[in-house]
């Protein structure tokens, strides 16, 4: 069964189309990935399945409910936690859980061992009765994760779970995500502008660029998909010779998308190991001197300029702009 | 009904989140203590500003508590803005709670905060000896009138916040219909010494509405006709500006 299915979502605000046709379905119990650039519609896809805002056309099915013609049913099932923190500064953690699970109808003795249970989950028992405003990054974000798992909802929806968080605070998240997966044998959707975070934490993931899914899959069928490892040359002194090592690199047998980049010539081989050896025997006897050699299996970055055309990067950093 | 239920949730937790500012508290009781004393300090000597009132400060502290009630209701739309901008409306939104229960809940709020106040003005008052002359009825429409003035203009101030959804642009609207709607009323002087044409535009003023009921029961005692009208129009008009408020709210909704 599909935990959701979303069908031909369009949104437009004002100039911008923001969503153009998103198609995905996320199975059950599985972590799905969003990823993309900021801008890229994420967020808004977010936004439209947990029924904050409608879409212009298109469908959209959260655990069975449709999320324009009965948000409530699907408000009901899904836990939302927001990009930036919603998080009450003013109250405790334990206050600010008491509230969400007063909110979704839960009482008494019932939410009261839900909220302990939870903040001894995300590892905030000690710190429960303390306000908020004194929290760590990491654990407001705990935090966010356990609001929007208090009344048990099928599904969870993780927007840039670990944006703003510093490298160790981001790790120690994704362990806890993938912990809460399967203790919580929640459907989890998260969106992500990091590909090492999507790499890590998905079962599977789609693209998103410009309003649409570009390509879906597991991170390693996607990563099969562009068949080939990178082969990086780094050239000693060059002495202008750079286009001749580039000429013999282009020629050698299975090369594709070769490119030259500073001291650096890039090509993709179908197996790395196997063509380093010759590569280098063959730039050697043409007296061109190689610094070092690296190969690599392609990377989702890889993955996402091969499908749309574009590198990763400079596509977040132009949005950002933007 | 889920509304009210949701209303009250709400309530509670901006009033448990007020409880934990000490200085707001303190700004809270001290202020209205403040104004009553250094107005009727200033006014004092000049006998025709005061009415029937026996003395200024008994002329005063009817006014002092609308005023109070009046400027809590203008800044109530700040702690919106404040949900606003950190993602707690948003993770309310994703839930089945109310969406009328997060704009009625801080109109309420500030319908509370205003009585607890006016309650502060009253016992202050009767330290300096004046006398609500319409007895226990009286005190009750004084923190009636208060809670009815501070949610008129929460209503207001809540559908300026969602519209314009920006705190520099919040406090300089605010500003603009403040100070114009306490000096078009009788807040702090008599009606009779004012410009006829202030006067006459007077009667339209909420402000003024609640500074005539208040001081009715205050400074007279007795015209209950008076006062229950005044009751009525503030009533309706808090009906009018949540309405607003909530209507500003799906604004917002739909901008999302």
């Amino acid at each position: 069964m599909d935990a959701i299915t979303v069908q031909e979502l369009r949104k437009r605000y004002g100039e911008v189309q923001a969503l153009d046709g998103v198609t995905f379905a996320v199975r059950d119990g599985e972590v799905f990935g969003l990823l993309g650039p900021n801008g890229a519609g994420k967020s808004t896809t977010v936004r439209v399945l947990t029924t904050l805002t409608k879409p212009d056309s298109g469908h959209a099915l959260v655990a069975g409910h449709d999320v324009v013609r009965h948000p409530n049913r699907a408000r009901n099932a899904i836990g939302y936690v927001p990009q930036d923190s919603g998080i009450d500064r003013h109250a405790t953690g334990r206050e600010n859980l008491m509230l969400q699970g007063r909110i979704y109808g839960m009482r008494g003795a019932n939410l009261r061992s839900r909220v302990s249970e939870l903040l001894e989950l995300v590892g905030l028992a000690d710190a429960a009765d303390r306000v908020v405003g004194g929290y760590s990054g990491g654990m407001k974000r705990r935090l966010d994760i356990a609001l929007g798992l208090v009344h048990r909802p099928k599904v969870l929806f993780l927007d840039e779970p670990t944006t703003g968080l510093d490298p160790e605070a981001r790790v120690a998240m994704w362990v806890e995500v993938d912990r809460l997966a399967r203790q919580e044998s929640l459907t989890i959707l998260l969106t992500t502008h990091y590909l090492e975070e999507a790499d890590q934490l998905a079962n599977r993931l789609a693209i998103v660029s410009r309003g649409r899914i570009v390509v879906e899959g597991t991170p390693d069928e996607l990563k099969r998909g562009l068949q080939g490892e990178l082969v990086t040359v780094e050239l000693g002194e060059t002495d202008g010779r750079i286009l001749d090592a580039m000429r013999m690199v282009e020629q050698f047998p299975g090369a594709r998308e070769t490119t030259v980049d500073g001291r650096h010539v890039r090509t993709r081989v179908p197996n790395g190991a196997q063509a380093i050896p010759t590569l280098l025997a063959s730039l050697d006897s043409a007296g061109i001197a190689v610094a070092a050699v690296t190969t690599a299996r392609p990377s989702l970055d890889d993955v996402y300029l091969h499908y749309t055309g574009r590198d990763f990067a400079a596509d977040d950093s132009e949005a950002v702009a933007a | 009904m889920r509304v009210i239920r949701d209303t009250g949730w709400m309530v509670m937790r901006q009033a448990r989140n007020l409880m934990r500012e000490p200085i707001w508290i303190a700004l809270l009781l001290i202020q209205p203590m403040i104004w009553l004393l250094l107005y009727g300090q200033l006014f004092s000597r000049v006998p025709s500003l005061r009415g029937g009132a026996s003395t200024y400060v008994e002329f005063l502290l009817p006014g002092i508590v609308v005023m109070n009630a009046f400027f809590g209701g203008t800044w109530a739309g700040m702690s919106m803005i404040a949900d606003l901008d950190r993602n707690v409306v948003s993770r309310f939104l994703a839930t089945p709670v109310s969406r009328l229960s997060i704009v009625l809940s801080q109109v309420i709020r500030a319908g509370l905060t205003a009585s607890i106040q006016a309650l502060v003005i009253l016992l202050v008052g009767l330290v300096l000896g004046v006398r609500v002359h319409a007895g226990v009825g009286g005190w009750i429409v004084v923190l009636v009138m208060g809670a009815l003035v501070a949610m008129v203009f929460a209503g207001v101030s809540n559908a300026i916040a969602l519209l314009v959804r920006n705190e520099a642009t919040m406090i300089a609207a605010a500003n603009f219909v403040g100070l114009p709607l306490v000096f078009l009323s009788a807040t702090l002087i008599q009606k009779s010494v004012m410009p006829d044409w202030m006067s006459n535009l007077s009667r339209f003023n909420p402000v003024n509405w609640g500074v005539e009921a208040t001081r009715d029961v205050v400074v007279v005692g007795g015209q209950w006709g008076d006062v229950g009208l005044y009751t009525l129009l503030l009533l309706a008009l808090t009906a009018v500006t949540s309405g607003f408020a909530t209507w500003t709210f799906r604004m917002y909704q739909r901008s999302l």
